[in-house]
C-alpha cells in the first residue's frame, strides 16, 4: 500500500492539514447549476451568453435532454461578436428580445456569463441594466457569472442566489423576526421543512430561491437565514450585507444534521429544546429506523470522495457518524472554512481533507487506497468501475432530494447502492 | 449571436476529441479553461468507455489570467509526456483559449519534446464537431503518415485497403467497420488500416501502404483522404454503403479498382431486406410519408432506402451540417422535396409539424420531436445517446446493416392488419388508438396523452361536431395530415365551416 501516511496522522484532535492541489480540475463549471435552478424558479429564464461549447455542456450534463422546452439557452457568440463589443451587446439586445418575443411568460431573465463572455470583457451587468429599463415593468434582468475560471459547479448557484440577494423587498426595522432557508432544496422536502418549522412555531419562513422569483422573501435587519446548502458563500456575504444574520448549524443531512439545524433555527427564534425534542421525536425515530437497514452494508467500508459538488464535507460527516464509514480522503473543490466550522469540528480526528484538485494524482492515491466507494463525476465513474472500483456519482447527490429526516434512508442507499449491486451481479 | 437551446454538434475540439479517443497511443493536450472537462463524460458515460479519454486540460482559472497560462500549458505538456508517454500528442485550444491567444502550438515547438507533436487550429467561432475531428485526423495523417511507404508488388498479396472515418462517439461505427472488414474479406480484399478508430501512430504510418482508401465517413475522413489521394495517388470509394442498393455498387466499384469479380459475392450474399420488402405483409409500407433528417451523409442514404427499398414517400430531407448542404440538395431534387438545412432544432420541429410525417428517421433530436407528435420514428444519425450504443451488434452499413435498418424503422410504424383493424373498429373499448399498438407494449407512448395530439384534437375549430367527430374517427397516425389536408382544401375554396362532405370531398381530393 502507497497510501500517504498523514491519512493517520492525528493533529490536535483535529482534521489533517487540508492538501492544496492544483493541476487539472476535473470538474464541471457554474452553468451546470443552470440544470436545476431554471426547474426551481419557475417564472425565470436563464440566458447564457458564451460559445457552442457552453450550449453543449448544458445539453450533456443533463445527461438526458429535458425536452419540455426549457428556460435556458445560449446566446452562442460567433466570430463576428468577438470583432467589436458594441456590435456584441447589440447583438445580446437582438438576441434578448426575439426570446422574450418567444416566451412572453418570463418574468426574469437572467444573463449568465460565460469564460468567452469574461474573457472578453463583455459588461453582463451593464447589458443587464440596460435591459432591465428597456423591459421594465415586465421583465425583471439580473445577471451572474456561471464561467469555468471563476465558479466550479455548484458555486453557479451561488453566483445566482448572490444576485438575487439585492432584489430581496427591503423589510422595515420593526419587522417581525422571519427565516430564509437559503439554497435550492427539491419542492417535497421543502414541504416537509415548512411543516416542521410551523410545528415548531416559526411561521415566518421562506425561500431563497422561492418557486416563483416574484415571491422572494423580505429581509431586513430582523431576518434570520439558515443555510441549506454548503456552498453559498457568496450568497451568505451578500444577505449579511443587508442585514441579516446567518444561523450557525450543521447541514440538514442525515438525522443528526437534521435536528442540529432545526434546534438551532428554534434556539434562534427562542423555542424551548424541549418542544423542539418533542416535535422531532417521531422525525426522528422514522430517519434512525431508516438508516439502520443500511448502515450493515455501509460501516467499516472506506469511502473517497473527489472535489464535486461542495456537498462533500456535511456528507462524510454523516456517512462516518450515523453509518460508520470510514473516511479515507475527503475531496472538495472549495472550502469554506466558516460555513462548514461545524461541519468540520464534527467530523472524526485524523481525516484527510482535500481542496482543489490534481486529478491525475488524486487517482493514483484512489488506486492505492481501493477503497470500498469512491464519489466521483461523470467522467471518472466508468473508467474506476472498469478497473474494479466501485463508484458513486457525484451529481446525483445533487439532483435527489437528500435533505432531511425522511430522505436520510434516500440519502444512505444512494451510497449504499453500488455496493449492493456489486454483491448482486454475477456476471 | 445565435440563440440556441439544443445543439446538434458540439464546438471543433470536441471533433479532437473523438478522434484522440478514438486512436491508440495519442494524447490530446488541451489549453482550457476549468469546466471544458464535462466533455470527458461524452465518452465515458453516452459511449460507457471504460477507460477515460486520453485528454489532458489546462484548466486555467481566473487567478491564472492574470499570470502566466503559457507557464500552466507547459507544465501540463511535461506531464502528459511524463505520465502518459505518449507516441504522438495533438495540442489545442477551446474556444476559451482561444481567446487569450497562448499560441499552443508555438509553445509546444519551443520545448522540442521528444515525440510528434501536432499543433491544431481549430476556430471555435466559426466550426463545429464534424470538421474539427475532420481536420485533426487529416493534421495527424498529415504529419505522421511516412510518404516513403507504397504498395507492395501486388503480384502476392491481397488487395489492402484503408478504410477511414469511423471515430469514437459515432453512430455506430464499432459496427459498420466490423461489417465492412468482413465483407472486404470475403470479397477477396484486407484491411491494411483502420483510422482513426483503433489505430495508432504506427498504422499511420503505413496508410500509404494501401492500393486504395475506402471512405466510410465523409463528414470525419474526407479531408484526410483527399490528401492521401494527393500524395500517394490512393484512389478513393466514395460510395458509402448503407443500404441494399448502394451496398452493391460500394462492391461493384471496390471490386473494379481491386481487379476482382463482384459477381459470386453479389450472387452469394444478399440482404434480407429486399425479400422482406417485396413480401407481400409490406404493402402496407407502400407511400408511408417519411421524413429524414441528419448528417448529410446518413441523412442522403436513409433517403434513397426510404425511396427504393421499402416504398415510403419522403416528404421532408434536411441536414445539421452546412458542409453537407450540396449533397442534400441533390437528393432533395431527386424525391421532389424542400431541403432544410439547418441546425436550428426549432426550425425542424416547424417543418415536421408542416409535413405530418407517418415517420420519423433523424437523430435523438427528432427522436425527441417526434414524441411529442406521436409520430413513430427512428434513429439514424448522430448526435448519439446512449441508447445508439447497443450491446448487441447491428450496423448500419452492408447487408447485415440493411437488415437492421429494415427492422428499426419498420418496428415503430403500426402493422399491416392491425392498421386495417384499428381503422375499421374505432369504438372498440381496448382497441382503440389511444392504447397504442399492440406490438409497442405498454409504456409505449399512448398518442392520446401527448399534448399535441391533444391540441390537434382540441383545435378543431370550425369544423361543424358531426366532422369532428368523424375526424377522430381517423387513425391517430394519419388524422393530423387528414386535418390539414381538410382545412388548406376548405381554406383554398373559401368554405368557412368544415363539414361532413368536406371532409370527404378533400379527401377524394387529396387521394393518393
Amino acid at each position: 500500500m502507497n497510501a500517504p501516511a498523514r491519512l493517520d496522522a492525528q493533529v490536535n484532535g483535529d482534521c489533517a492539514p487540508v492538501l492544496r492541489e492544483r493541476g487539472q480540475r476535473e470538474v464541471f463549471c457554474g452553468l451546470t447549476g443552470i440544470i436545476w435552478l431554471h426547474r426551481r424558479m419557475q417564472d425565470a429564464f436563464f440566458l447564457v451568453v458564451g460559445s457552442r461549447t457552453c450550449a453543449h455542456l448544458l445539453q450533456s450534463a443533463a445527461g438526458v435532454m429535458i425536452f419540455a422546452e426549457p428556460r435556458f439557452a445560449t446566446a452562442i457568440m460567433e466570430e463576428r461578436d468577438l470583432a467589436g463589443l458594441a456590435d456584441a451587446n447589440q447583438e445580446l439586445d437582438r438576441i434578448v428580445a426575439q426570446l422574450i418575443a418567444r416566451r412572453p411568460d418570463i418574468r426574469t431573465l437572467f444573463l449568465v456569463g460565460s469564460c468567452p463572455s469574461e474573457v472578453i470583457k463583455l459588461d453582463l451587468a451593464k447589458a443587464a441594466q440596460r435591459l432591465g429599463e428597456a423591459y421594465a415593468g415586465n421583465v425583471r434582468v439580473l445577471n451572474y457569472s456561471g464561467s469555468g475560471i471563476e465558479t466550479t459547479f455548484t458555486q453557479g448557484e451561488d453566483a445566482c442566489l448572490a444576485a438575487l440577494v439585492p432584489v430581496m423587498p427591503a423589510l422595515p426595522a420593526d419587522a417581525p423576526t422571519n427565516l430564509v432557508v437559503v439554497g435550492t432544496l427539491p419542492d417535497i422536502v421543502e414541504d416537509q421543512f415548512r411543516r416542521i418549522f410551523a410545528d415548531l412555531g416559526i411561521t415566518h419562513v421562506g425561500s431563497l430561491p422561492e418557486r416563483v422569483v416574484a415571491d422572494l422573501p423580505g429581509i431586513g435587519t430582523n431576518t434570520l437565514y439558515l443555510l441549506a446548502q454548503p456552498f453559498l458563500g457568496d450568497t451568505g456575504q451578500a444577505l449579511d450585507r443587508r442585514g441579516a444574520r446567518r444561523v450557525e448549524a450543521l447541514f440538514p443531512f442525515g438525522v443528526e444534521g437534521t435536528s442540529d439545524w432545526f434546534h438551532a433555527a428554534a434556539a434562534a427564534f427562542g423555542i424551548p429544546t424541549s418542544h423542539v425534542d418533542a416535535v422531532l421525536a417521531p422525525y426522528r425515530a422514522r430517519g434512525e429506523a431508516a438508516l439502520l437497514r443500511h448502515r450493515d452494508r455501509l460501516a467499516g467500508r472506506t469511502i473517497f470522495f473527489m472535489p464535486d459538488s461542495q456537498l462533500e464535507v456535511p456528507l462524510a460527516r454523516f456517512l462516518s457518524r450515523e453509518l460508520g464509514m470510514v473516511l479515507t480522503e475527503v475531496g472538495t473543490p472549495y472550502l469554506h472554512a466558516g460555513h462548514l466550522a461545524r461541519e468540520l469540528a464534527a467530523l472524526p480526528p485524523g481525516v484527510q481533507l482535500s481542496e482543489g484538485q490534481d486529478v491525475d494524482r488524486q487517482l493514483d492515491r484512489v488506486r492505492a487506497l481501493r477503497p470500498d466507494l469512491t464519489v466521483c463525476g461523470l467522467g471518472l465513474a466508468n473508467p474506476l468501475e472498469s478497473e474494479g472500483l466501485s463508484t458513486k456519482w457525484a451529481i446525483e447527490l445533487v439532483f435527489s432530494p437528500i435533505h432531511g429526516f425522511d430522505q436520510a434512508g434516500d440519502l444512505a442507499e444512494l451510497f449504499a447502492r453500488p455496493m449492493r449491486r456489486r454483491d448482486v451481479l454475477r456476471v | 449571436m445565435q440563440l440556441a437551446v439544443w445543439t446538434y454538434e458540439g464546438p471543433p475540439h470536441v471533433g479532437a476529441m473523438r478522434v484522440a479517443t478514438a486512436m491508440e497511443g495519442v494524447h490530446y493536450l488541451l489549453h482550457a479553461p476549468q469546466g471544458d472537462t464535462y466533455a470527458d463524460l461524452l465518452f465515458t458515460m453516452i459511449e460507457r468507455r471504460g477507460k477515460r479519454p486520453p485528454v489532458t486540460y489546462t484548466t486555467f482559472q481566473a487567478r491564472d489570467l492574470g499570470k502566466d497560462t503559457s507557464e500552466l500549458f507547459q507544465t501540463a505538456a511535461m506531464d502528459v509526456v511524463a505520465r502518459f508517454k505518449p507516441d504522438a500528442m495533438i495540442v489545442g485550444a477551446s474556444c476559451t483559449a482561444e481567446l487569450i491567444q497562448d499560441d499552443p502550438a508555438g509553445l509546444v515547438e519551443r520545448m522540442a519534446l521528444p515525440l510528434p507533436v501536432i499543433p491544431l487550429e481549430l476556430p471555435s467561432y466559426q466550426r463545429k464537431e464534424h470538421w474539427g475531428a475532420a481536420e485533426t485526423f487529416y493534421q495527424i495523417v498529415r504529419t505522421l503518415a511516412d510518404k516513403s511507404r507504397r504498395p507492395s508488388e501486388q503480384a502476392s498479396r491481397r488487395p489492402l485497403v484503408n478504410l477511414l472515418g469511423p471515430t469514437a462517439l459515432g453512430f455506430r461505427h464499432r459496427d459498420d467497420v466490423a461489417e465492412i472488414t468482413g465483407l472486404l474479406g470475403r470479397l477477396g480484399i484486407d484491411v491494411n488500416v483502420t483510422a482513426p478508430l483503433g489505430a495508432t501512430v504506427a498504422d499511420i504510418e503505413r496508410l500509404g501502404e494501401a492500393d486504395f482508401n475506402i471512405l466510410l465517413y465523409p463528414e470525419t475522413g474526407d479531408l484526410a483522404a483527399q490528401y492521401l489521394e494527393r500524395t500517394f495517388r490512393q484512389p478513393v470509394v466514395r460510395t458509402v454503403p448503407i443500404g441494399v442498393g448502394a451496398t452493391n455498387e460500394f462492391v461493384r466499384e471496390v471490386a473494379a479498382l481491386a481487379g476482382i469479380d463482384p459477381a459470386p459475392l453479389l450472387a452469394q450474399e444478399e440482404s434480407r431486406l429486399s425479400w422482406w420488402s417485396r413480401s407481400i405483409d409490406s404493402t402496407y409500407l407502400t407511400g408511408k410519408r417519411v421524413f429524414i433528417f441528419g448528417d448529410g451523409t446518413h441523412a442522403v442514404a436513409a433517403a434513397r432506402i426510404a425511396h427504393e427499398e421499402l416504398g415510403f414517400k419522403v416528404v421532408g430531407l434536411g441536414c445539421y451540417n452546412r458542409e453537407y448542404a450540396r449533397e442534400v440538395r441533390e437528393a432533395a431534387k431527386r424525391y421532389d422535396v424542400e431541403p432544410l438545412i439547418t441546425d436550428d432544432h426549432l426550425a425542424v420541429e416547424s417543418a415536421i409539424e408542416a409535413a405530418q410525417p407517418e415517420l420519423v428517421l433523424g437523430t435523438q433530436m427528432e427522436r425527441h420531436i417526434a414524441k411529442r407528435f406521436a409520430i413513430p420514428c427512428a434513429v439514424i444519425s448522430a448526435p448519439v445517446h446512449v441508447q445508439d450504443f447497443p450491446a448487441r451488434y447491428s450496423p448500419q452499413m452492408g447487408f447485415e446493416g440493411a437488415n437492421v435498418i429494415f427492422d428499426s424503422w419498420v418496428h415503430p410504424l403500426v402493422m399491416g392488419l392491425e392498421e386495417h383493424l384499428l381503422t375499421m373498429f374505432r369504438d372498440d373499448f381496448e382497441f382503440h388508438d389511444g392504447a397504442g399498438a399492440s406490438h409497442l407494449g405498454p409504456g409505449h407512448a399512448a398518442p392520446v396523452e401527448q399534448p399535441v395530439a391533444a391540441a390537434v384534437e382540441a383545435e378543431a375549430s370550425g369544423w361543424t361536431d358531426e366532422a369532428a367527430l368523424e375526424l377522430k374517427k381517423i387513425p391517430f397516425f394519419v388524422r393530423g395530415k387528414a386535418r390539414r389536408n381538410t382545412e388548406l382544401f376548405a381554406a383554398e375554396r373559401g368554405i368557412a365551416t368544415i363539414e361532413l362532405a368536406t371532409l370527404y370531398e378533400a379527401k377524394a381530393h387529396y387521394a393518393r
